[in-house]
């Protein structure tokens, strides 16, 4: 029997797997490729090659001059845009949910739409409404700002709405059935159910307003995120310290994955 | 059970000294143009075990609500020994639920779900008040566990653990059975009744299982359409029900048409189908004109043509066997009568004569003082339907 028809018969015996893996793979290669790149050793700004192993990007990661302000820049608007769009989300959410008014129908529509419309309405449409309003020549932090609050806001809502809508009401009843204030009601109860819904929507608002470029690059003035950083950067040659960067926010992320999992596994070990 | 008797003790002056029945006065709930609880009044004694039976939308739940505080009645109050608590928000009751869903918090743990009503009544060391409570409803160590490693059982006693630790005067219990199944509720049934007599406390219990209502409580109340039919013992209303809907939905009935000839002594006469049958006075809720005859099929007795029966009452000749159901310990005979009326039959299997084959010619009778007497104006199928679950 040959080797290539024993892997053809593998292929055949194990096709969901094989699959699994290419699709894992694809989507992971270009991951890979960035946290390669974050170790290269340049030797021409033009080229994009791995030219050799070096620590020097992760020890100077703030060498290309720029780059780590926009960073920083893009972290303060990231969490400020996510604290206010998940305070004014979540509210709003209660509000569509459990307060019956003129219009909530249609609201309820409405919210959806800045995250169906494409980014280059969106953020032209803010654009149009800055300069209209008198701001044009204040185009940089605080407009991003705005703009981000305003598409992360449709998420949290509907984030945050799936979740209260799927709450059982007789649980707040039974609380105040059982002495509860209509404070304690919510503070021991509803807020510890809508909690994880919260919690995802803040997430995702982060990383949204995080890698945002259509949007903030219309309505940034002379201010510059990380992400118009990186497209500057691009038409110049990129800095390899991009990479560093690129590589160190995806283990922020993994390790968010990985500490939520560990604490959800230690909670039902502790239960069960 | 030494937390209960501690309770009791210490709340014993009061209740000596005051009345804490449960009072519901002219009580209404309405939502729009439709009325779910019309006029209702009630009074619930204190430490009775109270069963609100009917079908589903009969207002039954509604009722329970607004004693709960979770809804507002439209008119009416509601009163626990003097105290006015009509308005009162659920949280300034002494008044504890066990939802049909149980609705524990799924946030929490056992103990902290059963401890739940304590802390928020500022008791500090909860500890040792919930594993004695566990214990009561027999789920002593599965504090740790959370709401959802349960089984359907277990969730319900920890809902009826949750209640009754708080000492409530009046406990709410909303059909808190409905998801089990036949053999845990039977068993849950007895549980229930047998912690109502332990902990002596007020037991309101809400339910359209018409048997559930007969074994656990005192008092049944029968609802229909937002009015209370009937109330009185279980013994009372099964065999001397007012209204159709009560006889037809409490056990089976078989009702006949009569014309009433009128009273005669202690008793009333009725003509059926040409036979005179007579019903004690206290059986008989219709005067004059038209009425139905009800029997429950156990009391009627049934009989080859021209045998004996052990029933001074008047025989119904005629009669034709067209169903047989063999259930064991007893038969169920579907009759025929010369009028076309299918009768129904229950019989102890007690051997003493063969089982009737179908198409069998019979005669049936009964003894007076079982029977009773309905308005006419009553549909007779009411509630019949909704008595088969």
């Amino acid at each position: 029997m040959s080797a290539l028809h024993r892997l053809g018969r593998w292929v055949g015996e194990h096709l969901v797997l094989a699959l699994g893996v290419l699709v894992l793979v694809y989507m992971f290669v270009p991951v890979a490729i960035v946290g390669l790149m974050s170790f290269n050793d340049q030797a021409s700004r033009n080229v994009y090659r791995f030219d050799g192993f070096t620590l020097d990007n992760w020890l100077n990661p703030c060498d290309p001059s720029g780059m780590c302000s926009s960073v920083v820049r893009s972290v303060e608007i990231a969490l400020l845009a996510t604290v206010v769009a998940t305070i004014l989300g979540t509210l709003a959410a209660f509000a569509l949910v459990r307060h019956r008014f003129v219009g909530r129908g249609p609201l309820n529509t409405l919210i959806i739409l800045p995250m169906a419309a494409p980014e280059i309405v969106l953020g032209s449409s803010l654009l149009a409404l800055f300069v209209s309003a008198g701001f044009g020549g204040q185009l940089g932090f605080w407009t991003i700002f705005v703009a981000h609050v305003t598409f992360c806001l449709s998420f949290v809502i509907i984030t945050v709405r799936a979740r209260l809508s799927g709450l059982d009401d007789n649980l707040e009843q039974a609380a105040m059935d059982l002495y509860a204030t209509e404070n304690q009601t919510f503070w021991r109860v509803t807020f510890p159910l809508v909690f994880p819904g919260i919690l995802g929507a803040a997430l995702l608002s982060f990383s949204l307003s995080f890698d945002d470029f259509i949007i903030t690059n219309l309505n940034a003035g002379q201010t510059v995120t990380f992400p118009m950083y990186v497209w500057g950067a691009a038409q110049r040659g990129i800095p390899m310290q991009v990479n560093v960067i690129g590589t160190a926010m995806f283990l922020v992320a993994v390790l968010i994955v990985l500490g939520n999992e560990v604490a959800r596994r230690r909670q039902s070990k502790v239960t069960a | 059970m030494s937390l209960v008797a501690d309770d009791d003790a210490t709340t014993r002056d009061d209740q000596e000294t005051s009345n804490r029945d449960l009072r519901l006065t002219a009580l209404t709930k309405s939502y729009g143009s439709f009325t779910a609880v019309r006029s209702l009044d009630l009074v619930v004694p204190q430490g009775s075990f109270f069963a609100l039976l009917g079908p589903s939308g009969c207002g039954k739940t509604t009722t329970l609500r607004m004693v709960a505080g979770l809804d507002t009645p439209t008119s009416g109050t509601i009163t626990l020994g003097d105290r006015d608590i009509t308005y009162d928000k659920p949280y300034k009751r002494p008044v504890n639920t066990v939802f049909q869903s149980y609705a524990l918090f799924p946030h929490l743990d056992v103990s902290e779900n059963v401890a739940f009503g304590l802390k928020r009544r500022g008791v500090k060391d909860t500890k040792a008040k919930v594993a004695e409570m566990l214990d009561l409803v027999e789920l002593g160590g599965q504090g740790h566990k959370k709401p959802t490693q349960l089984s359907g059982g277990q969730q319900q006693r920890v809902a009826l653990a949750r209640a009754l630790i708080n000492s409530p005067e009046v406990l709410l219990l909303d059909e808190p059975l409905g998801a089990l199944d036949l053999k845990l509720r039977r068993g849950m049934q007895i549980e229930l009744k047998r912690i109502q007599t332990e902990v002596g406390r007020t037991f309101v219990h809400v339910t359209h299982d018409q048997e559930e209502a007969m074994t656990m409580a005192d008092t049944v109340a029968v609802m229909n359409a937002g009015v209370i039919e009937q109330m009185g013992p279980p013994a009372a209303l099964y065999d001397n029900p007012r209204t159709t809907f009560v006889a037809n939905f409490l056990g089976q009935s078989n009702l006949l048409a009569g014309e009433i000839l009128g009273p005669d002594g202690d008793a009333v006469t009725v003509s059926v189908q040409g036979t005179t049958v007579s019903i004690p006075a206290e059986r008989s809720h219709a005067v004059g004109g038209k009425g139905w005859v009800g029997i429950r099929p156990e009391k009627v007795m049934i009989a080859e043509v021209g045998g004996e029966i052990d029933a001074p009452g008047n025989r119904f000749a005629g009669g034709v066997v067209t169903d047989v159901s063999f259930v064991g310990v007893s038969t169920q005979y579907l009759v025929r009568m010369p009028w076309g009326q299918e009768l129904m039959v229950f019989e102890q299997n007690t051997g003493r004569r063969p089982i009737f084959a179908v198409g069998t010619p019979v005669d049936l009778s009964w003894r007076p003082e079982y029977a009773f007497l309905l308005d006419a104006s009553q549909d007779a199928k009411a509630g019949v339907e909704d008595g088969d679950d």
